[in-house]
């Protein structure tokens, strides 16, 4: 069992947990991810890796409740424990491999989108251990949905916050903002690494494609094993296929099929949604035979 | 009595089956395993023996049963066996034990396996204790992967005073036997969980959820966890896709996905969280034994299911007995069929498969004879949903985290036939690691002899 040490609401639905893991927490690098299981019955729910302690043994993880999973876990408290929490998964940032000296010349701006700010935060940092201060531009719906500005102002060069309804910071989208820096500001940049949600990628790649900035995206796609055995992850790659557990999940933006990978990520919708109904109001929406919830179902993260 | 007739052993209705996850072959009763027994001739050369990867004495365990002595002759099997419930249920025994059982000249040769069943079932039911081990030596051996190879290996090494931890990167031992095997050959609870028990209780540690390649390495083991030697048995889980256009379509899935989702995941079950999609009309693609779990799955989830094969039925990989009761159920077998392309909706979801229809040619360098397509043969098969049973590969992720551990070009570890030894010192691997998919058994004997030979390494390496 792996205990929950700190739980904290970080906004409206957006969870932080510190989990003891200790094996995880000494291998875990930036752009991992790992997967817990809340008990017997429970799925296997991906999660990118968004800190870790290896004194301390723990490993931080951010999720936003989406599904009936995700509620689920909302509901567990400090020393609860998940039954399952398995990692590091997923190759590391390439910039972990990567010479210092050349990445410190290096200009590079992060985009985070939404809860995908969590898992862009260990990248930052990791760069501000090493003397290196990357932009990052992080985009949410409202200022009340803005997550861990005080933790990336501490770690980041210049950090831009963009809402869509204007509340905080820049009015509007992401990509609206990251072209402004560009094009307005005169802000150079060699490299752009964008997490968030698959159509957020989709628009900042095509955008940083015009552009001519190389960009890095990290893939959520839904998964069962996370080892590289079902290839239920598999995503194209410059006309290649690719299981995002293994050879990603960070892969070059400007070469994914990002419609091929939002029509997967969909596959298992209605099945989810019809889970979320079961557990909040009984078992009154179970119809076998109707043969309508047939085509589409849910998937993990 | 006809000594060249097998005793009839119970199985579950076909139309009833169909429609349940529980086991379909229910085995012998005590007088019926008694009787299959006695029509062993207890060869002086066994001929049984010499065709068991583990080499189980099996004239005498069934001398034994004969006598409704079971206790004696599961201590027999266990000398050689620790998961004699698993192998009695799946090891294609026409072609090992049973394959060169005299009473097969004329006749119906013993069943071994389903004898093998009963005692192991027997035993399980009457809590007989069989884990007698040898003192603790004080050495740390540590096993990758939980599978029948890791199982095996570990056991034996267990019983010789080893202290042995097996590393599984799932949250449940078991390998295969949980992920790939369904309930309705194989029950998970009942025989795979206390098979896997009865290895804990010769002192094995099973610490699951550690990925060896990721969560640490294996030269960590040895510098910073004290080990002396290794065992990789971490199978060959990585599936195969045909690489045809259209193969990334909703619907399409692996069957270690489908498998994995339904066993493993139990998505089969009310209340367990994982989703599974079964549509009305499914195509499992490949001749295997996991093709025939795969489909035979899918029928029980609803589905009217096609087993869809590039050879004749002649040449299906599959077990006999599986590819039977495939039938009875009800599976309907393409044959002379190879898909050359997936169809989609407007959605992204499977509409169809374009297969084209083929012909067999002159025999290939393995013997069997080479699948040809018949020009101009396209046609459209009306499905929604596809599974890929094309066979697996070994996971690079261990060779590939390992330094200096030799593969082959099937990313197969390099590993000697008698004794599993690598090109890495104490480093030993044996199973689909290194043979590619194959049998459990072929697992078990690999896991044994390594056990053998890493005794026999760590034993020089006291001495010296």
């Amino acid at each position: 069992m792996y205990k929950i040490v700190k739980k904290r609401l970080l906004a409206p639905q957006i969870y932080l947990m510190d989990v003891l893991a200790p094996r995880v927490a000494r291998s875990a690098n930036p752009g991992q991810f790992l997967i817990v299981k809340i008990d017997e019955k429970g799925e296997r729910i991906p999660l990118t890796i968004c800190d870790y302690d290896r004194e301390r043994g723990t490993v931080t993880i951010v999720f936003q409740t989406l599904g009936s999973s995700t509620q689920q876990m909302a509901k567990l408290e400090e020393g609860d424990a998940f039954a399952d929490f398995v990692g590091p998964l997923g190759q590391p940032s390439e910039m972990v491999h990567e010479d210092i000296e050349e990445l410190k010349v290096k200009r590079i701006l992060f985009v985070a989108g939404g809860v995908g700010t969590a898992p862009v935060y260990p990248q930052v940092k990791w760069l501000h251990e090493k003397g290196i201060a990357a932009d990052v531009i992080i985009g949410t719906k409202t200022k009340e949905t803005l997550i861990m500005e005080e933790e990336m102002k501490a770690v980041a060069g210049n950090l831009y916050i963009a809402t869509d309804d204007g509340s905080y910071g820049y009015k509007g989208l992401v990509t609206n903002l990251l072209k402004d820096l560009v094009e307005e500001k005169d802000k150079r940049y060699d490299l752009v690494v964008a997490i968030g949600p698959m159509i957020m990628m989709k628009f900042v790649a095509a955008l940083t494609k015009d552009l001519g900035i190389p960009t890095i995206v990290s893939l959520n796609p839904i998964m069962v094993d996370g080892t590289g055995m079902c290839g239920a992850c598999r995503v194209t790659v410059g006309n290649e296929v690719k299981f995002a557990c293994v050879d990603g999940p960070e892969f070059d933006g400007h070469l994914v099929n990002f419609d091929e990978a939002m029509r997967r990520q969909a596959m298992y919708k209605t099945e989810e949604g019809r889970k979320i109904l079961k557990a909040e109001e009984g078992d009154t929406h179970h119809r076998k035979g109707c043969g309508c919830h047939e085509n589409n179902e849910g998937g993990a993260r | 009595m006809d000594r060249f007739k097998r005793t009839p052993i119970t199985e579950q209705d076909p139309k009833v089956r169909v429609t349940n996850f529980d086991e379909v072959c229910l085995g012998y009763s005590e007088e019926e395993a008694k009787q299959e027994a006695a029509r062993c001739l207890n060869c002086k050369k066994p001929l049984c023996v010499t065709q068991c990867p583990v080499t189980i004495n099996i004239p005498s365990f069934i001398q034994y049963v004969k006598e409704g002595e079971f206790e004696k002759a599961a201590r027999i099997i266990a000398q050689s066996s620790a998961l004699p419930a698993v192998c009695g249920r799946v090891c294609p025994q026409e072609i090992q034990c049973e394959g060169k059982c005299v009473l097969g000249v004329k006749g119906e040769a013993v069943a071994i396996g389903k004898l093998e069943r009963f005692v192991a079932d027997w035993t399980r039911e009457h809590n007989i204790d069989l884990s007698e081990t040898m003192e603790k030596n004080g050495k740390k051996v540590a096993v990758i992967g939980s599978g029948p190879a890791g199982l095996t290996c570990a056991g034996d090494l267990a019983k010789l005073g080893y202290e042995v931890t097996i590393f599984e990167a799932l949250h449940e031992p078991g390998g295969v036997l949980v992920y790939g095997i369904p309930e309705f050959r194989l029950p998970k609870e009942t025989v795979v969980k206390h098979e896997i028990e009865n290895v804990k209780k010769l002192g094995v540690k099973i610490e699951t959820n550690v990925i060896v390649g990721r969560t640490i390495t294996v030269d960590q083991l040895f510098e910073e966890e004290g080990f002396d030697a290794v065992f990789i048995g971490s199978g060959a889980g990585l599936p195969k896709f045909m690489g045809i256009p259209g193969e990334n379509s909703n619907g399409v899935q692996s069957a270690n996905e489908f498998l994995t989702r339904n066993n493993l995941m139990k998505a089969f079950k009310e209340g367990y969280s994982t989703p599974i999609r079964v549509g009305k009309k499914v195509a499992v693609v490949g001749g295997g034994n996991v093709a025939m779990d795969a489909a035979r799955t899918a029928a029980r989830l609803g589905a009217e299911v096609h087993v869809v094969y590039r050879r004749s039925e002649a040449e299906l990989p599959a077990r006999m007995e599986e590819v039977h009761h495939a039938k009875e159920e009800g599976i309907i077998f393409d044959v002379l069929t190879n898909p050359i392309e997936i169809l989609a909706d407007e959605n992204g979801w499977v509409k169809g498969m374009k297969c084209i229809r083929m012909m067999l040619g002159e025999p290939d360098a393995s013997g069997r004879r080479k699948p040809i397509e018949i020009p101009d043969s396209e046609f459209i098969m009306d499905v929604d949903t596809v599974i890929m049973s094309l066979g697996t590969s070994p996971n690079p992720l261990i060779s590939s985290t390992t330094k200096g551990l030799q593969t082959n070009k099937h990313r197969c570890i390099v590993a000697q036939e008698e004794t599993g030894a690598t090109s890495r010192e104490g480093v030993y691997a044996g199973g689909d690691a290194v043979t590619g998919a194959a049998t459990v058994i072929l697992a078990m004997g690999a896991g044994k002899k390594a056990a053998k030979a890493i005794d026999e390494y760590l034993s020089n390496k006291i001495n010296n």
